[in-house]
């Protein structure tokens, strides 16, 4: 090979390698669900207590899901007003507030399977659409939304039969920071104990 | 056709329809932002206190104890019985909006479960791979192009819209089954509706549980819920619209 060729050579290569093997593509974006459907699926198997299951989910969420987006959109607009350290203390009940909220509906998910149908890129993300088979209920559709926007192949929002499941926890969070009159303190120490 | 019957009943339910419809729509702008448009909602909490207290005293706990004392398969079976009975009226609903496929669904989903399937109880139309119907006059007003309205409560039935609304009667008023001579069916359709609607209470209970009874305003929770949901079965959702995940600013979270 002579040089000439070779430095173009290298240079495509170069070129295209960091996309090959970092960015995130259609079947990057279905394995991340496949298997967090996976963890799930052996967690509910485990048969543990609902509490140490609750703790299993809270790692689930934390290891799959974009969880400093999360936070960030479920707060919204007084997200701005917040500090930092109220931030971090958020999200961090957030984690564990939704974890528990979702997670005790195990139950419906015993016996269950969620099957990957599809996946499409939407803008900067992945859509990966999934349906629900449910015991003693029709099928229904579950979409997810995935990015690498952290670095990481991460969810970061679900669609249940089209209903946004970031928007209704916004929609949650607005409504207990507007009981306690817009304090976020308050609504932080109400997350805690929700959770 | 059963709506020649009684012609003066179903202008009487398209008036309404119509009058109910032609109130106010939501600026698209609005709409697309993403904000809600609920001007009535202070007479729209009102019911809502009022559907709260009605499935909290009466119909959560009646469903609860209909899905634990009647065995899960009558359950079904009942539920197919009266989504059999409905297929009537949804497959005129489908031929109104031009889509003679579905009416023809429907009206196989009628002839097979009504005969092989006793009556409705089971399902074997589904066995047979006949794709579900599920359809009413609010789609059907969509589909003629008449915009979503104003976000309402109706006593008892919940979240709606007074498009779907004004459909509800429709559908209600000009159920075929009702123009049958000599038979109770209109009455049997109402009572095998709400059943079926216990039994969908009582399985889906901690769902319907956790928005209305665990959620820091089970109203916003409802309506939210409600009209994301309704517009995906119409197809009307906009495509997925998201805050582009590299736009948030997330630093601190």
């Amino acid at each position: 090979m002579d040089r000439r060729k070779f430095i173009i050579g290298a240079g495509a290569v170069l070129a295209t390698a960091p996309q090959a093997l970092w960015a995130l593509n259609e079947s990057r974006a279905s394995s991340l669900i496949n298997s967090l459907v996976t963890d799930i699926n052996r967690v509910i198997a485990s048969g543990k207590g609902e509490s140490a299951m609750y703790r299993d989910f809270e790692r689930i969420f934390q290891r799959y899901s974009d969880t400093s987006y999360i936070a960030a959109y479920a707060l919204g607009a007084d997200g701005r007003r917040a500090s930092s350290a109220q931030k971090r203390a958020f999200s961090q009940a957030f984690q564990g507030y939704i974890s528990r909220k979702y997670g005790k509906r195990f139950r419906e998910f015993i016996g269950g399977k969620l099957e990957v149908t599809g996946v499409k890129k939407v803008k900067k993300w992945y859509e990966v659409s999934t349906i629900a088979y449910l015991k003693g209920q029709s099928p229904f559709e579950v979409t997810f939304l995935v990015s690498d926007r952290s670095g990481r192949d991460l969810f970061f929002n679900m669609f249940i039969e089209g209903v946004n499941l970031l928007l209704t926890e916004r929609t949650e969070i607005g409504s207990i920071l507007d009981s306690k009159r817009g304090d976020i303190d308050a609504l932080i120490a109400e997350l805690h104990r929700l959770s | 056709m059963a709506y020649m019957l009684r012609p003066h009943k179903f202008l009487f339910a398209l008036i309404f329809a119509a009058f109910a419809a032609g109130c106010a729509n939501q600026d698209p702008v609005a709409r697309a932002a993403g904000e809600v448009f609920d001007p009535y909602e202070k007479t729209n909490r009102t019911v809502h206190a009022f559907n709260r207290g009605v499935d909290r005293l009466a119909f959560r706990p009646a469903s609860k104890g209909y899905v634990a004392i009647v065995p899960a398969p009558m359950v079904t079976s009942f539920s197919h019985f009266a989504e059999n009975l409905s297929m009537p009226g949804q497959m005129i609903n489908a031929l109104l909006q031009g889509d003679l496929k579905m009416a023809g669904n429907a009206f196989s989903r009628f002839v097979i479960n009504s005969t092989v399937g006793f009556a409705g109880l089971a399902d074997p139309a589904s066995e047979f791979n006949v794709p579900p119907v599920d359809t009413d006059f609010g789609e059907t007003l969509h589909v003629w192009g008449v915009g979503e309205g104003a976000y309402v409560e109706l006593p008892f039935f919940g979240p709606s819209t007074s498009r779907d609304a004004a459909g509800i009667a429709v559908d209600f008023f000009t159920n075929p089954l009702g123009y049958v001579e000599q038979n109770t069916a209109d009455n049997i359709s109402i009572y095998a509706e709400i059943v079926r609607r216990m039994g969908d209470r009582g399985n889906y209970s901690d769902t319907i549980d956790s928005i209305l009874y665990e959620s820091a305003d089970s109203y916003a929770q409802s309506r939210l819920i409600y009209l994301q949901n309704r517009r995906f079965e119409l197809g009307e959702g906009e495509e997925i619209t998201e805050i582009d995940p590299f736009e948030l600013n997330t630093e601190g979270f």
